[in-house]
């Protein structure tokens, strides 16, 4: 029991076959209560697929997986109440404005219209978006969305807030602008569950798992990492590990 | 019910800034009702048709002007030649050719049986069988006229024995527009019903914001409830504008209650609905369901006895009208309008549209999958 306190999601022998396809084969982590923790890998590591199990939209073949402290199997839909998440393609209502996303899904959780209204004005003034709230989420820039969609997501104060790739596409000043967003979760004690392709961003988190076709093949803090492969920076830690899984391969 | 209450709230914020979708919603449907109702007939009228006299008798003549003079039949006169006569038909210069023979009045006065011959094109079967009812009793008529002339034959023979005065109830002119406009009334109600909510749901689909609601606690039957209910309003909402339409324009009947009218129409489209939700549940993309929904569509309408009189078909079609919601509502709304019928005398379709509505929604919900 002490485990699960400390840890807001355990994951053991997690499987998630599609037909012979193996997306995730047998993984095995913790991610503890407020750390930013990477998810890594290429594309089609299966990163992707994790993630959706572990938000509830996925059934995993077989494994045990506990998400703040409940069984996916079992009680997906508590867990959903305890969980934000922000998905790879747009979560927005892009003929919506953007006020009128936030009402929305923060009423689709169960919020009161005072409380909404009152967590609004704060989250506008703090992006400083005054001019924006009312525009139509279709007209914003590919960053601004990106950042409403991340504050949409953990608008009803989750434990843990699941990012697919929330920075592809965005300019280095916005990517900055979104980690300041990060931080501000943990420090309001979300978890931050995040998978990038920037592996600069690695850098940012607590700890990091690196995915290499369906396998979880490292895992631990950027530091220990760049140790144990010998690399200066994350780059060359995921530059090695997927050589050396393709040098097998072939 | 707050959540439900977010939910419709944002439907109606979307579906009224689409700019294609609310004429399609509002406007549309009453331009199709106007064209339809005026231009949909099965009534005969001003057919053409070919007549060749080959008798040239004071009793041809006068067939033939009795021919001119009816409102049914556009009349063109020609000389016989077996040619001409297939090349007339083939390239759909007339309905139909009626040759009266020779030596016709000579027979008819001498007590021989005669035949007139009329060729039909019958590639549209309905109204070449219209034509041959009207020609025939076109052509009886006259044996009425020229009875004194007659006298020889034996004109019991001739004519019907039993003289049959129909009278036609519940639409005594059997105005072809009180026959329609109910039925397309019907199907665009259906039509917004049923596709609009299916197509709402798959696009949520496709822009993938169906995600993002799917890891939400929500539940299920209250994302599907927040589905339905706009598109049921908005049904209803058609209907009231047609059916004024159809009151002021087309002096349309409404003998039976409002009330009864709003009661099946909210159930007919909660089952439309439910079938549009159950496909919606099982298609990714829009042409997905819009070819599942086509399909049910198409057997729903020509099924249901909007054209057609359902007593015609044969036994094994109307058993699958069963599973027909249209075929229930189609009957009702006509009843209502028409004879003033009220919710007892329609206790069946109540029960039925009822039943079939509850069920296509639950399983609809049951069947919704909130992961991918």
């Amino acid at each position: 029991m002490t485990e699960t306190e400390e840890n807001i999601i355990e994951v053991k022998n997690l499987v998630k076959k599609f037909g012979n396809f193996t997306a995730n084969d047998n993984l095995c982590f913790e991610v503890k209560k407020s750390e930013i923790f990477g998810f890594l890998g290429a594309n089609g590591a299966g990163k992707t697929t994790a993630i959706k199990i572990l938000s509830g939209l996925l059934f995993p073949t077989s494994g045990k997986v506990m998400v703040a402290g409940y069984d996916v199997y079992k009680h997906r839909n508590i867990i959903k109440k305890n969980i934000g998440y922000m998905s790879q393609g747009f979560s927005l209502y892009e003929d919506l404005t953007v006020k009128e996303n936030i009402e929305f899904y923060a009423g689709i959780y169960g919020l009161r219209s005072k409380e909404i209204k009152f967590r609004f004005a704060e989250l506008v003034e703090k992006l400083g978006i005054q001019d924006m709230q009312k525009e139509f989420v279709k007209s914003l820039p590919l960053g601004w969305k990106q950042k409403i969609a991340f504050s949409v997501a953990i608008f009803h104060k989750p434990k843990l807030v699941f990012l697919d790739e929330p920075t592809s596409g965005v300019d280095p000043i916005t990517r900055r602008q979104f980690w300041d967003l990060i931080y501000e979760a943990v420090e309001n004690d979300i978890t931050v569950f995040i998978t990038t392709h920037y592996l600069d961003e690695a850098e940012y988190c607590d700890r990091i798992s690196i995915m290499v076709d369906g396998r979880i093949d490292a895992l631990g803090t950027p530091a220990e990492l760049k140790q144990e492969f010998n690399a200066k920076n994350m780059d060359e830690v995921f530059v090695k590990l997927v050589r050396n899984n393709n040098l097998q391969n072939e | 019910m707050r959540i439900l209450y977010r939910l419709i709230l944002k439907e109606f914020k979307q579906i009224f800034r689409n700019k294609i979708m609310l004429p399609v919603i509002f406007i549309i449907p009453f331009i199709q009702t106007i064209i339809l109702v005026y231009s949909a007939t099965l009534e005969l009228k001003n057919s053409d048709i070919t007549i060749i006299d080959m008798d040239k008798s004071m009793i041809s003549a006068n067939l033939i002007s009795k021919f001119q003079a009816s409102p049914f039949f556009k009349v063109e006169l020609m000389s016989y030649n077996e040619k001409e006569i297939s090349d007339a038909l083939l390239k759909d210069k007339t309905k139909a050719i009626l040759i009266i023979p020779k030596d016709f009045e000579k027979n008819l006065r001498s007590g021989i049986p005669v035949k007139i011959l009329l060729n039909l094109n019958a590639i549209d079967s309905q109204s070449s069988g219209l034509i041959n009812i009207y020609v025939g009793q076109t052509v009886l008529g006259i044996f009425k006229d020229f009875k004194p002339f007659l006298s020889k034959i034996d004109l019991e023979q001739q004519m019907p024995k039993v003289d049959i005065r129909p009278s036609y109830w519940y639409n005594q002119n059997l105005n072809f527009k009180f026959f329609m406009l109910p039925g397309i009334l019907t199907i665009l109600v259906s039509m917004i019903g049923i596709f609009l909510t299916s197509f709402n749901i798959v696009r949520e689909k496709e822009m993938g914001t169906i995600e993002q609601i799917n890891v939400t606690p929500i539940e299920k039957w209250q994302f599907l409830t927040g589905k339905l209910l706009p598109f049921v309003l908005i049904g209803i909402f058609d209907l009231t504008i047609g059916l004024l339409f159809g009151i002021f324009m087309f002096d349309l009947p409404f003998e039976g209650s409002v009330y009864t009218m709003f009661i099946f129409t909210i159930l007919f489209l909660i089952a439309g609905i439910g079938i549009g939700l159950l496909i919606a549940d099982f298609s990714n993309t829009l042409q997905q369901s819009m070819f599942m929904l086509l399909f049910f569509f198409l057997i729903f309408i020509l099924m249901g006895g909007t054209f057609t009189a359902v007593e015609s078909m044969p036994d094994w079609a109307q058993a699958i009208n069963v599973v027909n919601p249209m075929y229930y509502y189609m009957r009702v709304v006509r009843s209502i309008l028409l004879k003033g019928s009220g919710v007892l005398d329609l206790i069946k379709d109540f029960w039925a549209l009822l039943v079939y509505g509850i069920t296509t929604v639950f399983v609809a919900v049951w069947a919704y999958r909130k992961t991918v």
